[in-house]
């Protein structure tokens, strides 16, 4: 892979996670099988493919989110500072905290404003001022302007975009090292869209960004790389303007060009 | 109908694109718009019908209680104890005993039933032995109370001896309800979307974290709803308090929960068993005063639920 090359110049790119030969089972039925992929520092990957693909499965893998489904099996290796998040001795709850998570339908706390961004420091023990902490992450989402007269208002009095956007402010309090979204734009309208967008592209200069999308103009507009998976294999791994232009794998364009899928 | 389903010439235009399929003119159907619309109307009637037959019995009932009870209905009532003497009667011990006993179910069954719902909700495996639990325990909110009554004799008041005391018929109600409780509380715990959960565990939470702060307190109005209900069917329980002995004359007040005890549904079937007509009409008053706890009950649950609401 070309992630090697940076603007700065030939630096190595440090890697923010990688799977080695990582598969997913519900039950018996396989959901993802034998995956390998590395997610670089301070980059936005993108997970693309038809809807059971399996790539929301493999985003779960990430911060062990598929622990709360019974019949999930995970078999191979996620690494994440050189410890695989499945050892026996690694704690889910240690990991959540470091891959913060984005869902897919906004799900703010039927809390105040201020308490959902505050929720993750009080239960993680942040020794801080959560204040200035909670002030920091509703800036760091492209918030604050727009609720910081009214921090003790319902999060459910915000619009549809307004909380997702606090749903990645609440995701940046705890100071995660990746951002995990699962589709975070399919339940907004084109402008709360696309200001979710600006805002992932913002979040790339501190974060590593693993985004899953069904939208492939949304992956071609805020990744930098994009995986293509097809019934739970990666079929592709590339840079994003390559795997869109002049993809290596035929199915790949295929499915980029809407011949299927 | 009359149109033929295929082309002119035949079977093989079937899978023509061409071929006409349904006629335009709706000839296959038979809308019968106002046959209906007036199968609707029938089905709104009878509900309405439903409604009005539950209210109106309910009405009657309380029309005909109050005529007979609220002449006796006075302080005096309230505040003496029982007497033979009908105009002396009152209903202190009863009224003292309902509310002590009601405190010691609710303080026992709550804490159990919540505790119990949420380890069926949210710890248990799903397991064929989950399964059965769950069964038995939508059994035992089916089991008539009188077996209770003697579960109550011979476990509370004879193993454990605490007598024919206010702790052991509390304790007995108490089995008595937790069934409906544990069921109602796992149902608002299960109306509890599940991408809260995920969004707790997200950040990072342990599951303790994330039921004490987010499904709690989103489940918390139907568990309050559920309890309250419950309660208000342990008051009105009569059957097992008199199994497990609870007397019917006390002229003294319950100071603590080893005392011996009468209850206000046992009071009044005590009165209506007696032949003189005076004693009906104190039965009747009893029957307001009863109804009356009940319904501030009722009140206080809608009360609790519209606090917690308001909060979230």
């Amino acid at each position: 892979m070309s992630t090697e090359i940076e603007e700065a110049g030939a630096v190595r790119t440090r890697v923010a996670l990688k799977t080695r030969s990582l598969s997913v089972h519900y039950g018996d039925s396989p959901a993802v099988r034998d995956i390998t992929l590395e997610v670089p520092t301070n980059r936005i990957v993108a997970f693309i493919g038809p809807s059971g693909c399996g790539k929301s499965t493999l985003l779960r893998c990430f911060n062990r989110m598929n622990d709360l489904i019974p019949a999930a099996r995970v078999d191979g290796e996620v690494l994440f500072h050189g410890r695989d998040l499945y050892a026996p001795d690694v704690d889910p709850v240690e990991v959540r905290r470091k891959v913060g998570m984005v869902f897919q339908k906004p799900n703010p706390f039927p809390k105040s404003i201020f308490e959902n961004v505050a929720f993750g420091l009080r239960i993680n023990g942040f020794k801080d001022d959560i204040g200035e902490r909670v002030e920091q992450s509703l800036r760091a989402a492209a918030l604050w302007e727009e609720v910081k007269n009214r921090l003790d208002a319902g999060a459910l009095s915000l619009s549809g975009g307004q909380q997702q956007r606090l749903c990645i402010a609440r995701a940046l309090a705890v100071e995660p090292e990746i951002l995990l979204m699962d589709e975070p734009a399919s339940a907004l309208d084109p402008t709360a869209t696309s200001r979710i967008e600006d805002l992932i592209r913002d979040l790339k200069r501190d974060y590593t960004i693993v985004i899953v999308t069904h939208n492939m103009q949304q992956a071609a507009r805020v990744s930098d790389e994009t995986a293509f998976l097809y019934l739970g294999e990666l079929i592709e791994f590339n840079e994003t303007e390559r795997l869109f232009t002049n993809p290596d794998n035929e199915r790949t364009e295929a499915y980029i060009t809407g011949r299927f899928g | 109908m009359s149109a033929p389903p295929f082309g002119p010439h035949g079977a093989e235009h079937v899978t023509a694109p061409t071929a006409p399929s349904i006629d335009p003119r709706g000839g296959r159907f038979e809308p019968r718009i106002e046959t209906r619309r007036r199968k609707g109307r029938v089905f709104q009637a009878l509900c309405l019908g439903a409604v009005i037959f539950g209210i109106a019995s309910l009405v009657v009932l309380l029309v005909d209680v109050a005529a007979d009870g609220l002449d006796v209905l006075s302080i005096d009532f309230l505040t003496r104890y029982a007497s033979r003497i009908p105009s002396r009667a009152g209903i202190r011990a009863p009224i003292l005993g309902s509310l002590w006993v009601m405190a010691l179910v609710a303080a026992v069954s709550f804490p159990l039933g919540v505790g119990a719902a949420l380890y069926l909700e949210e710890y248990a495996p799903k397991s064929w032995f989950t399964r059965m639990l769950q069964t038995n325990i939508a059994n035992l909110a089916g089991v008539p109370s009188i077996v209770y009554g003697i579960l109550g004799l011979a476990v509370f008041v004879r193993f454990f001896a605490l007598g024919r005391s206010v702790l052991a018929g509390a304790l007995t109600l108490a089995l008595l309800i937790l069934p409906v409780i544990i069921i109602s509380a796992q149902e608002a715990i299960r109306a509890v979307p599940n991408s809260l959960r995920e969004a707790s565990y997200g950040l990072g939470a342990t599951r303790w974290q994330t039921i004490r702060h987010q499904v709690l307190p989103v489940a918390m109005p139907g568990i309050l709803t559920g309890t309250i209900l419950a309660l208000s069917r342990a008051i009105g329980e009569t059957a097992p308090l008199i199994m497990i002995g609870a007397l019917t004359f006390i002229a003294f007040d319950p100071a603590t929960p080893l005392d011996s005890f009468t209850v206000l549904p046992i009071q009044i079937y005590n009165w209506v068993t007696l032949p003189q007509e005076e004693f009906r009409h104190l039965a009747a008053g009893g029957i307001v005063v009863l109804l009356t706890a009940l319904l501030l009950m009722n009140a206080s649950a809608i009360v609790l639920r519209n606090r917690y609401r308001k909060k979230l």
